[in-house]
């Protein structure tokens, strides 16, 4: 393990706490492409990490492998203090790992709701013939995680559409009924990719209250792909930059942005 | 007009789950109920029974089984027809096996076992999907209909490759065999559909039902979100096969007495199913009953109509019944897929606003 990072408080008023999850040298191979090479980044338990490149920089990918999408060919990964070995999907899930997609994977034939209590599957316990019953603890169960659901949703302002079935939903709110599936799920780490893709600004203002609300009321973790500079640059406190595979910068917004190696990455070099 | 939600307020969250949140169709279903059992087992005739009631209680049984695996957790199967044998042929071999045993445990054991052997051939749904699996539920119906063809230690090696049901008594009345009064058949096929139907709902409407409406909309999401792909795939197959077993025991126990399986289980009776469950809506537990009844009701109806009032010849009705489903199952998949259920909840809404729409 490695040492420990001392906590500290940001100016408004969270704690950045202990490393949560540290990627070490990982390196992802599609056949002979290298997506990923040999990259290592950590994320702290409080902060919002952004990971920010041109496009087919690899974020996704890496965003893919913290979830358990693509084991890497090179490199460890290490969840709150252990090691992980190579896991499926669900099983990172119930450590405690949720997430959002670049494209909206919701479950289009649900409702609303029924969405959102996905999210609570991995802390729903009860066996099948005590579902077979209902009655007794499979319905305290459902409405013990129902008041769960039923907070988020009053958080999320989607109160309005709980019945509605998602398929008859706009984009916008599709995307925050995909945010409130993936907080229902109370995680550990919260990973977004591209929360704001395809919004107009005042739906960008509102998703970016939700994930600032979303980390100070709750503490959650939260590591984020997103192209919006402005929206990346304003509420990340710490931002990986990534170009072909390779990490290019890495710090606070601030760092990453007087970095020349990042500025080369967006706006190009002059090649003479 | 009495079609309202409005003033019907829910104050806590297990009100708000329940089965029918309106008031009205609250009575209904209880009404409904009421009707099924207390009136119609003193009215019926052996026509009744025989030609509408116990086929379409059977079918709904077996429909609903389909729809678990089909409608809710996207796995196509055409493998219902052999199941349904497994399921008779487990009923026949406990009848036989253990005589002093009721024949109502022998029939959920017969379920029991058809989850067994619908979860062994659910094992490549992991691997492949739609019309792939399509095919491999296809290999099954063809193999369980010759394994009880080919091997006859499953007919008592009988010399008609036959099963025939012994007659067995619940509560001192006699359910199988030839002497079986009518309203004895009625009512033990009601008793099994009334407590598949409701286990069916309380399965799809929690936590395993949201995991196999996950695993059909979409595997990768369901997965990232804690859904173990195996086990939801793998209890929709068992969960499936045993009301689809439970209804092939009805079938040749109550309702046939006596089964030669390529004819009772073969291939049309899986086709049978899968478009009672298109018709009658995906993903639905009332679809299940809708369809059942629809697919029963439909060739009585034409043979009263056609043969008996307007004097046609059997053979051209016969074909008529034929081109009427098909046209009926293009329409459907075409036009609304999700069948009966989603015309019947378009109409509730719409009566829910009526006669005000705006």
């Amino acid at each position: 393990m490695k040492d420990t990072v001392v906590p500290y408080t940001t100016p408004d008023g969270r704690t950045i706490g202990d490393v949560l999850m540290d990627m070490r040298g990982i390196t992802l191979r599609f056949g002979g492409v290298e997506a990923i090479k040999n990259i290592s980044f950590d994320i702290r338990e409080g902060e919002i990490r952004a990971i920010i490149g041109p496009n087919g920089a690899g974020k996704s990918s890496m965003l893919n492998v913290i979830s358990g999408f693509y084991n890497p060919q090179d490199g460890e990964v290490w969840f709150r203090g252990a090691k992980r070995p190579p896991m499926k999907p669900f099983q990172v899930a119930r450590q405690g790992i949720a997430r959002t997609f670049q494209n909206i994977a919701l479950f289009e034939g649900m409702t609303v709701l029924d969405n959102v209590m996905t999210g609570r599957l991995t802390h729903m316990k009860t066996g099948m013939f005590a579902q077979a019953l209902w009655k007794g603890r499979a319905e305290r169960e459902e409405t013990e995680n129902r008041e769960v659901v039923e907070r988020i949703i009053d958080f999320l302002e989607i109160q309005a559409i709980r019945k509605t079935p998602v398929g008859r939903l706009p984009y916008g709110l599709k995307k925050r009924v995909e945010l409130a599936r993936a907080l229902a799920a109370e995680p550990k780490l919260l990973l977004l990719d591209e929360p704001m893709a395809g919004m107009n600004v005042e739906e960008k203002e509102d998703m970016s209250r939700f994930i600032l609300d979303v980390n100070d009321e709750f503490g959650t973790t939260i590591a984020l792909i997103e192209h919006d500079m402005g929206v990346v640059m304003d509420i990340s406190d710490r931002v990986v930059v990534m170009d072909y595979g390779r990490k290019i910068g890495d710090g606070t917004p601030d760092e990453v942005r007087g970095n020349q190696e990042v500025i080369d990455a967006y706006l190009g070099v002059a090649h003479d | 007009m009495f079609y309202r939600e409005a003033g019907d307020f829910k104050t806590s969250y297990e009100a708000d789950s329940q089965t029918f949140p309106i008031a009205f169709d609250r009575y209904r279903y209880w009404a409904v109920l009421a009707i099924a059992f207390l009136v119609i087992p003193f009215v019926i005739n052996d026509y009744w029974v025989n030609a509408i009631f116990v086929p379409f209680l059977i079918y709904a049984i077996a429909a609903i089984g389909l729809n678990i695996l089909t409608g809710y957790c996207g796995q196509v199967s055409l493998g219902t027809g052999g199941f349904m044998a497994v399921g008779a042929y487990a009923c026949y071999k406990l009848m036989t096996g253990f005589p002093d045993v009721s024949i109502v445990i022998h029939i959920i054991l017969a379920g029991g076992i058809t989850a067994a052997v619908g979860a062994a051939f659910g094992l490549p749904s992991l691997r492949i999907k739609g019309f792939y699996l399509a095919v491999a539920t296809l290999a099954a119906q063809f193999f369980l209909v010759w394994l009880f063809n080919k091997v006859s230690w499953f007919y008592n090696y009988s010399a008609s490759g036959q099963i025939n049901a012994p007659e067995r008594f619940v509560a001192g009345v006699a359910v199988t065999g030839p002497n079986t009064a009518p309203w004895a058949q009625y009512m033990i096929c009601l008793v099994f559909l009334t407590v598949c139907a409701l286990l069916a709902r309380n399965l799809t409407r929690g936590t395993i039902g949201r995991s196999w409406m996950a695993i059909r909309d979409m595997d990768i999401a369901a997965e990232i979100i804690g859904v173990n792909p195996l086990k939801a795939k793998l209890t929709a197959f068992a969960v499936s096969s045993f009301f689809i077993g439970i209804s092939g025991a009805l079938f040749f126990a109550v309702y046939l007495g006596a089964v030669e399986v390529g004819e009772a289980f073969g291939i049309q009776k899986s086709f049978l199913v899968l478009f009672m469950i298109i018709i009658g809506g995906l993903g639905s537990i009332f679809g299940s009953f809708a369809g059942a009844a629809f697919l029963v009701v439909l060739p009585v109806a034409l043979k009263v109509i056609g043969v008996d009032w307007l004097d046609w010849p059997t053979d051209l009705v016969a074909h008529l019944q034929l081109v009427i489903v098909g046209a009926l199952i293009m329409f459907f998949l075409i036009k609304e897929p999700h069948g009966l259920a989603q015309l019947w909840r378009v109409t509730k809404e719409k009566l829910r606003l009526w006669p005000f729409p705006y």
